[in-house]
């Protein structure tokens, strides 16, 4: 049930994740950038990279992540930084149990955990959102966001490497 | 704690004089929910309340939309169990448009969608929500107590759970095309056959995913029987069980009729045609929650509430379709010369149906009809359907009233977690009386009402996750709403 050798030489070097509910508003950004990418992708074979659609990010997404060289994490945010924030994430192990979902640093220790090996450089892109509620539409404070973060993000997508998206890092706030 | 005792522990007689104790959000499940709890000046608690904040909205929400949209939109409802709305939703739709029995090719699709879902569902359930507890005690170290606390401490067993979701997504994926809302099955049947490339993918697995799913099975039964007696009086309490099953009595997940059984095993319907579920189920509001509580109407709300699900379904079934399961299923009853009643039983039942639903794919993968085969069929139009399913955590009925116009008039969901809403509250209250009664509260002890709900794996569905949320704040406030204590847990585990 683990990836074939087969399966693993030709898995895309890229991966990029995107979550969320469509149907609560600004929680949709994360799926509907990411749509912008299959669009991108199938219109640019040669890109070499693969999507991961879901509601949340779980333990098993550890296999997608596996034996790439680089990943990417679209998701909407309640606190960034508008219009966007862009971060490089760290392994950290999540202590926390109040949900079954899992923030992207845990699943990067996930990953280190379950399949013994460390996890390949992993960016974040977390687009400010501000209303969530069921059957919302995207708002328009988020949907300027997003159009922003999808200009970034394309020319993320020219240059496909941990060396060339770490200058461009837009933290909110310094780090420690 | 008698019947009695228990109910009388649902409204305080003078709350106003009580302080009030709150868990929010409950952890590990789908969604939000909060406990109340009442405690008097010597910690005796004197009310237990489950609250639930369900999404009646949605039914509005679809109301005036196209019904052939209705299938897509459902599966918005919910992360975990998509797939079961879409086919409960497309079940009913199936009648509206005049074609109640599928084509043996599409209701054989359809089925192997459902048993994807169940297994990948009951994997996340076991391995990733209910394991922390079962492996690591309900009074161990809070920031252990997760799924990462598994795979640190049980790799192997972490790896298998990942996989077998994995195998149950993989299911989901080559028939609708995508792990999470897909589409798949439209009004009258599916919309494509499985492609031979992808069934001969699952087969390469099959065999593996079997082989841990019964290793799962073994595991529920020995951490249940270590500490049996334990188990059998935690939350635990006498009910009717409903659910679907085959004509002959056989488990069934995915059409059958409905059979109610009460504490003893006898019957009280059989075989009911699920679009009579008003005739024999109805729902009682109670100004304090927002969700409903379903009864059986020939007893009365007083003694018809009853439990769904897979403790439900295995004791309410004469037998499994699949030998494995059939061999569990025997040893499982042997707890019990009726229905097995311990809230914890819940995670054994839950494991011999996802062996159960491994087999049913293994079956159904060596089935030529999925390769080719007619899939949609259509009759003559009616207003108005019903599609009933056994979804992972239980029941599901969809209920749909379309107008002239194809728009959707009037729907009415009755999800898993809303048939389990009585027992749910039956069990926190049992469980507040036993371990929190007259004792200073500590997260270990609250942590035991969290375990009794976790059993019935419900769905509150918010799905909404944002990040840096969902803080865990318990209060405690004086009878005159002022706040005493908290105890705070963040989102990286940490107590304050």
């Amino acid at each position: 049930m683990a990836p074939s050798g087969e399966e693993v030489l030709s898995r895309a070097p890229l991966v990029v994740f995107g979550w969320g509910n469509e149907s609560r508003g600004d929680d949709g950004l994360g799926p509907l950038l990411l749509q912008q990418v299959e669009d991108l992708a199938r219109a640019c074979p040669a890109l070499g990279l693969e999507t991961v659609l879901d509601f949340q990010l779980q333990v098993e997404h550890v296999e997608d992540l596996a034996d790439r060289r680089l990943a990417l994490f679209l998701d909407a945010s309640r606190s960034a930084e508008p219009p966007f924030e862009f971060t490089e994430l760290r392994e950290q192990r999540d202590s926390s149990f109040t949900s079954h979902a899992l923030s992207p640093e845990a699943l990067l220790h996930a990953h280190r955990k379950v399949l013994g090996t460390a996890p390949p450089p992993c960016f974040l892109l977390a687009v400010r959102g501000d209303g969530f509620e069921l059957g919302d539409s995207l708002s328009r404070s988020a949907s300027g966001n997003m159009a922003e973060a999808w200009t970034f993000l394309r020319s993320l997508l020219t240059c496909p490497t941990a060396e060339a998206w770490r200058p461009r890092l837009r933290p909110a706030r310094p780090g420690p | 704690m008698t019947p009695a005792a228990n109910l009388a522990l649902e409204s305080a007689r003078r709350p106003e004089t009580l302080k009030r104790v709150a868990i929010e959000p409950v952890t590990r499940v789908e969604g939000h929910g909060k406990v109340t709890l009442l405690l008097d000046a010597e910690n005796r608690v004197q009310q237990a309340r489950l609250h639930i904040v369900e999404f009646r909205g949605f039914e509005k929400f679809i109301q005036g939309r196209p019904y052939w949209e209705v299938p897509v939109l459902v599966q918005r409802l919910c992360g975990i169990c998509p797939v079961s709305h879409h086919l409960a939703a497309t079940k009913a739709l199936d009648r509206v448009v005049g074609a109640p029995k599928l084509t043996p090719t599409a209701e054989k699709l359809r089925r192997l969608l459902h048993y994807g879902q169940t297994l990948q569902s009951h994997a996340l359930h076991f391995f990733h929500l209910a394991s922390p507890d079962l492996l690591f005690g309900w009074d161990a170290e809070p920031g252990r107590r997760n799924v990462v606390g598994v795979i640190e401490a049980h790799p192997e067993i972490a790896l298998k759970g990942v996989r077998l979701r994995r195998f149950g997504q993989e299911v989901i994926r080559v028939l609708s095309g995508k792990r999470v809302h897909g589409v798949f099955a439209v009004p009258g049947g599916v919309q494509k056959h499985l492609a031979r490339t992808d069934r001969d993918l699952l087969l390469k697995d099959i065999g593996q995913a079997l082989l841990w799913c019964r290793e799962a099975v073994g595991i529920a039964r020995r951490l249940y029987l270590e500490d049996r007696e334990e188990n059998e009086r935690f939350g635990a309490f006498h009910s009717n069980f409903v659910g679907l099953t085959a004509p002959d009595g056989c488990f069934e997940l995915y059409e059958g009729g409905l059979r109610a059984r009460d504490a003893k095993g006898g019957t009280i319907f059989d075989q009911v045609d699920p679009s009579h579920y008003l005739r024999h189920l109805h729902e009682e509001v109670k100004s304090w929650s927002y969700m409903k509580f379903p009864f059986i109407v020939a007893l009365g709300n007083d003694e018809g509430w009853y439990r769904v699900g897979p403790l439900a379904r295995v004791n309410n079934a004469d037998r499994m379709p699949t030998p494995l399961a059939e061999e569990a299923r025997a040893d499982f009853r042997k707890l019990s010369e009726g229905p097995v009643q311990a809230t914890m039983a819940y995670h054994w039942a839950r494991m011999i149906e996802m062996l159960c639903a491994a087999e049913l794919i293994r079956q159904l993968l060596e089935d030529p009809d999925l390769l080719e085969g007619d899939l949609l069929r259509g009759g003559e139009r009616v207003p108005e359907g019903v599609g009933v399913i056994e979804a992972p955590r239980g029941t599901l009925i969809h209920h749909y009233r379309v107008d002239e116009n194809d728009a959707i008039e009037k729907a009415n969901l009755i999800v898993s977690t809303t048939h389990n809403n009585t027992a749910m509250n039956t069990a926190v209250r049992e469980v507040a009386a036993r371990y929190l009664s007259g004792h200073e509260l500590t997260e270990g002890l609250l942590n035991r009402i969290e375990v009794a709900i976790r059993a019935y794996d419900p769905c509150l569905s918010c799905a909404t996750h944002a990040l840096g949320r969902m803080p865990l704040e318990v209060d405690l406030v004086d009878a005159d709403g002022n706040r005493v204590s908290r105890i705070r847990r963040d989102g990286d585990g940490s107590i304050g």
